[in-house]
């Protein structure tokens, strides 16, 4: 059964629609993160679940019932938010603690969920200090812990680890994969940064201009992109974009005609990921001179100048081509993908 | 020749730079001169009403700042005189009511301003902020007849009732509100507390800096008032003490170190409103200091 349900989402600020239908089943205890561009509408989405925004139309469940109408408060659903949004004046065990304020619970339940919740998050020693006295990692753990504490259907996170650096990042990242394999609730979680979708989603709702772009697993998502969009939003460095007409058997390309599926006289692109491209071996797809190299150690990106533009590939990090060498590459035509150049959709 | 050249150049950074010290002490002394102008500005004053409180009669009139032979003789007149009592207590009452009145009612309003979306908020806001463009004395005349005909003269509501919420207060909490992120807001939204229960729990602790600066403003402008509280009033029971002291003396003779000495004890209570909320304002202002 669908934990949660969004049918025809419509959201608009005064004539302005910025979500236009989003139709969306998440699975009970699945973890899903809506990642996009800024002003793609996955806050808004978020909101709008949350209750923090008046939908425009559309029908959101929770659960199974219908909750447009209820109170944030009634939606049992919990939200960590970009800010942290913990309250300054109360120590970590009130912080958590709040969330139950409004709850019937005897005080002893409520005192042994709160120290259940800082067990699981180890901020016990931290119980009685105030959010000023706490690292960034330590607040955003409160922050979760504050969610945790009222166990809602589903947690709702905007945002979260983009106040904390890289380091912090990656290390929160886990914690929260840990934290949802540990409770198993439903998580929504939104993101613009595609390494945090990719590598916590269960699945990924890719989300541009208020629609919805493809809805996959990290691996489908990455291998199967739905659209130019998708393609190049996900994934580092971004997918290589070659255009070309289609001969039927293939796509002519100002280097010459990589064979592959595609409809006959149409516009057409030819997308290669950088590790897919190969510097020996495959079928070749286009020629031109190292111009740049950025050495990552175990491996080195290099741009190459080529009559289809600049094309990134991934070289070995101990012998990469020098700058100025005329590079062939080649990829396997199983790896490359195959888009419409005036819709953008996949063509296979 | 390059070895002249460089000795040159070294003697006029060196003259240039000893220049410039010159210039930023002499910036400092006037920095300094200034501030000690002001400063004298200030207590002088307080030390005049001081010094006079313990002149007797027939040497208030001398400038000098310390009194030939000084008494404390006025202290013991004013504060044998019930009459004093009953006025610290009557403006003790007021200040104190039109205080917490003042920190409920402008902040009640100044959050929903604030954080709360509905039509017509900003003309409401600026409707409340023209008020302050209206001078005391022109609204005398309006609260005098109202005070009149809701048979409020010579009362202690009289008295209150026009400095209970305040334009200026509602401005200040407003603006103070802004600073709360609507995310605080909104998360507790979420954790199920209702709207009054958010205002005080989340909203209000975080602009206690805010409400100390409003409740010092507020306490001293209603311990101090004098124009209002002399139209309103009548009979010497409802007197403040400003208005009480003023009636220490008549055209012929004003008994300044009887006004004085009254004024002086008059000033321990803001004393103690500032001592009490002045760290929430040094704590606010560091703490604005920090986010930045």
């Amino acid at each position: 059964m669908a934990n949660l349900a969004l049918r025809n989402l419509v959201k608009t600020y005064d004539k302005t629609e910025v979500l236009h239908g989003i139709n969306l089943d998440v699975a009970d205890g699945e973890f899903v993160v809506f990642v996009g561009p800024s002003g793609c509408g996955k806050s808004t989405t978020l909101r709008l679940i949350a209750g923090l925004e008046d939908t425009t139309s559309g029908e959101i469940e929770i659960a199974g019932r219908t909750v447009n109408n209820l109170e944030p408060k009634d939606r049992d659903i919990a939200m960590v938010f970009q800010n942290y949004a913990i309250y300054p004046h109360m120590t970590v065990r009130k912080n958590i603690g709040f969330g139950l304020r409004t709850s019937k619970l005897p005080r002893a339940q409520k005192d042994a969920r709160i120290n259940e919740v800082a067990e699981i998050l180890d901020m016990t020693p931290l119980l009685e200090r105030k959010p000023n006295q706490l690292s960034g990692g330590q607040r955003q753990r409160v922050a979760i812990g504050r969610a945790m504490v009222r166990d809602p259907a589903v947690f709702l996170f905007d945002e979260p680890l983009s106040n904390l650096d890289a380091q912090l990042r990656t290390q929160m990242r886990l914690e929260i994969k840990k934290l949802h394999q540990r409770v198993g609730n439903t998580i929504i979680f939104v993101t613009h940064d595609q390494v945090e979708a990719m590598t916590m989603a269960d699945r990924i709702v890719i989300m541009k201009d208020g629609h919805i772009q493809q809805v996959g697993t990290p691996a489908e998502v990455y291998h199967s992109p739905a659209n130019m969009f998708v393609a190049t939003f996900i994934g580092a460095p971004a997918m290589n974009m070659l255009t070309g007409k289609g001969t039927g058997g293939g796509i002519a390309l100002p280097s010459g005609t990589f064979a592959t599926n595609g409809p006959d006289g149409a516009d057409l692109v030819l997308g290669v990921r950088p590790d897919d491209l190969m510097l020996s071996g495959g079928q070749a797809v286009t020629a031109g001179k190292v111009i740049l190299r950025e050495p990552l150690g175990s491996e080195t990106l290099i741009y190459v100048d080529t009559p289809s533009g600049e094309i990134i590939a991934r070289a070995d990090g101990r012998t990469p081509p020098e700058v100025g060498e005329t590079v062939q590459l080649g990829a396997d035509p199983a790896n490359v993908h195959v888009f419409d150049a005036a819709s953008g959709q996949a063509v296979r | 020749m390059a070895a002249t050249d460089n000795i040159r150049a070294s003697t006029e950074t060196l003259f240039s730079g000893t220049a410039q010290r010159r210039s930023a002490n002499m910036g400092q002394i006037l920095r300094w001169l200034i501030l000690f102008i002001g400063g004298v500005a200030m207590v002088m004053p307080i030390a005049y009403m001081i010094s006079t409180s313990l002149k007797w009669p027939h040497e208030i009139y001398d400038v000098n700042l310390i009194p030939k032979e000084p008494t404390i003789e006025n202290y013991t007149f004013v504060l044998e005189d019930g009459r004093f009592y009953m006025w610290f207590l009557n403006s003790m009452i007021i200040a104190t009511i039109t205080t917490l009145s003042n920190v409920l009612f402008d902040s009640l309003v100044g959050y929903t301003l604030c954080k709360f979306r509905f039509p017509g908020r900003y003309i409401v806001f600026i409707a409340i902020l023209s008020t302050l463009m209206i001078p005391t004395e022109m609204l005398v005349i309006p609260w005098y007849l109202m005070s009149q005909q809701f048979g409020w003269l010579d009362t202690t509501w009289g008295i209150m009732f026009p400095g209970l919420m305040t334009a200026f207060g509602t401005f200040l909490m407003k603006q103070f509100f802004e600073t709360v992120p609507d995310d605080f807001i909104e998360a507790a939204r979420i954790d199920g507390l209702n709207e009054l229960q958010i205002w005080w729990t989340v909203a209000m602790p975080l602009v206690k800096p805010a409400l100390a600066a409003l409740a010092i403003f507020v306490f001293l402008g209603n311990w101090t008032a004098f124009i209002w509280p002399l139209i309103v009033t009548n009979s010497v029971e409802m007197y403040t003490l400003p208005v009480g002291l003023s009636t220490f003396g008549d055209e012929a003779d004003v008994q300044w170190e009887l006004i004085m000495t009254g004024a002086a004890i008059s000033t321990i209570p803001t004393l103690i409103v500032f001592l009490i909320f002045q760290r929430f304002i040094i704590r606010g202002v560091v703490m604005a200091g920090l986010k930045g």
